[in-house]
């Protein structure tokens, strides 16, 4: 190859052009920002049976679509693992989440006893994240955050006067999960006397409960993008 | 023509026959005799009933979420397995009533068995006695369970905190169902897994 005598002028102006282009081109967009939404069960794996007799794979269907709807409402991408009453793999729900890289997932369960909102963070010891962590342990890179998120859900509901439970136990869904995950289980409302107001699956209480989850994510992707 | 030698040899290997069959039978009257001596069916001697001791039973509480000790006094075998089982029993007992704070049908019965076998590595590096109870559940008790993440995630962090408050040495449990793994309780608690008495025990007494 022959180079001219202009050859290396030639070469800084591209240079000086690319740079002017470089200073000039917008800002990287921020990372998408998706939340996953798990209605727990479905197909042959029914799950419980609500006092109202539903089922509760259906009422953890009609809560997905509830707060998907909210969600979207306010800008807010949303994969969901179900959208009909098929069955769905508790890995295959894992791998749903860490493939879209979550910025937080909701396993969505109801149930017949205790009272308010059960959340769940995972069991797993917090530790390090690693590069290729076990499938079965790789939330234990994420319970801090889980944990973190519980709280703002916890504020959330509470603030609009829902009762909450924190607890931690083993999940065999979102312990493969890398995002910030709960399993929040929905119980009756119930009143001073302990008899049942609302029950899980009571389309003014699911919409109530939406609307705070969906406040809390909203809260949740705001303090997750501050520095 | 059957030679006279042979008629002989057969008469003798008939009488062998003969003569080490009575020997047989008299063998046989005899090891029978001794095994019956050893073995009186005859109650000579009053069943003995454990003493009464102080267990104490980490109750579930659903209105809360709360785990909390309670002492009972119950009669306590001295073999360590069987104390596990009357102590889980008892503990059960409680969630079969029908006023529980945390109701679960099924009651002592539903314990099937408790084995107690040398822990994990794991365990056994922090504790040399460290034991693995596995306990064995009637398949009755988990199909009548109530289904939830809550209520399910009770009954075994109970159990397993009650069991480590009566057994310390009692670091892992596994559960199974009429003897076999069954992947849920009641379709949300994990059965698979290998639950550690020391997060149970600190779950003990929580509250929102």
């Amino acid at each position: 190859m022959h180079w001219s005598k202009s050859a290396p002028a030639v070469l800084l102006g591209v240079a000086a052009v690319m740079t002017a282009a470089a200073q000039q081109a917008p800002p990287t967009p921020l990372p998408r920002f998706v939340v996953v939404v798990d209605a727990a069960h479905g197909g042959d794996d029914t799950g419980g049976k609500l006092g109202s007799g539903t089922l509760e794979k259906a009422a953890n269907l009609a809560m997905s679509v509830r707060l998907r709807s909210l969600l979207g409402a306010r800008g807010i991408s949303v994969v969901t693992t179900r959208e009909s009453d098929v069955a769905v793999d508790a890995n295959r729900r894992a791998e749903i989440a860490n493939r879209v890289n979550a910025g937080a997932c909701l396993s969505l369960h109801a149930t017949d006893s205790g009272s308010g909102i059960h959340l769940f963070a995972s069991s797993l010891a917090p530790a390090q994240p690693a590069r290729f962590p076990a499938w079965k342990t790789a939330q234990a890179a994420w319970v801090t955050r889980s944990l973190a998120f519980a709280g703002v859900l916890n504020s959330a509901l509470d603030h609009a006067g829902i009762g909450v439970t924190l607890s931690r136990t083993a999940l065999p869904g979102i312990d493969s999960m890398t995002c910030p995950a709960l399993a929040v289980e929905i119980g009756p409302q119930r009143g001073e006397d302990n008899k049942i107001g609302s029950e899980p699956d009571d389309a003014d209480y699911q919409a109530r409960v939406a609307a705070s989850l969906a406040a809390a994510i909203v809260q949740w992707r705001t303090e997750g993008r501050q520095p | 023509m059957i030679p006279r030698y042979q008629k002989i040899l057969f008469v003798v290997l008939v009488i062998a026959s003969l003569a080490m069959g009575v020997v047989l039978w008299q063998l046989r009257e005899r090891a029978h005799r001794r095994l019956v001596a050893g073995e009186s069916s005859t109650p000579t001697t009053a069943p003995e009933v454990a003493p009464a001791e102080q267990a104490t039973l980490v109750a579930a509480n659903d209105a809360d979420n709360s785990l909390l000790p309670q002492v009972h006094s119950l009669p306590l075998p001295a073999d360590s397995g069987a104390r596990a089982r009357a102590v889980l029993g008892r503990l059960l007992d409680l969630y079969a009533d029908p006023e529980a704070k945390h109701p679960v049908p099924g009651g002592a019965a539903s314990v099937m068995q408790v084995f107690l076998l040398p822990a994990s590595s794991d365990a056994q590096s922090k504790d040399a006695l460290a034991q693995l109870a596995v306990v064995n559940l009637a398949s009755s008790f988990a199909a009548s369970h109530p289904a939830g993440l809550q209520t399910e995630s009770l009954t075994i962090d109970s159990i397993c905190a009650t069991l480590r408050a009566n057994l310390p040495h009692v670091a892992e449990v596994r559960f199974l169902v009429d003897g076999q793994t069954r992947a849920t309780l009641a379709g949300h608690a994990d059965l698979t897994r290998t639950y550690l008495t020391a997060l149970a025990e600190s779950a003990e007494g929580t509250k929102p």
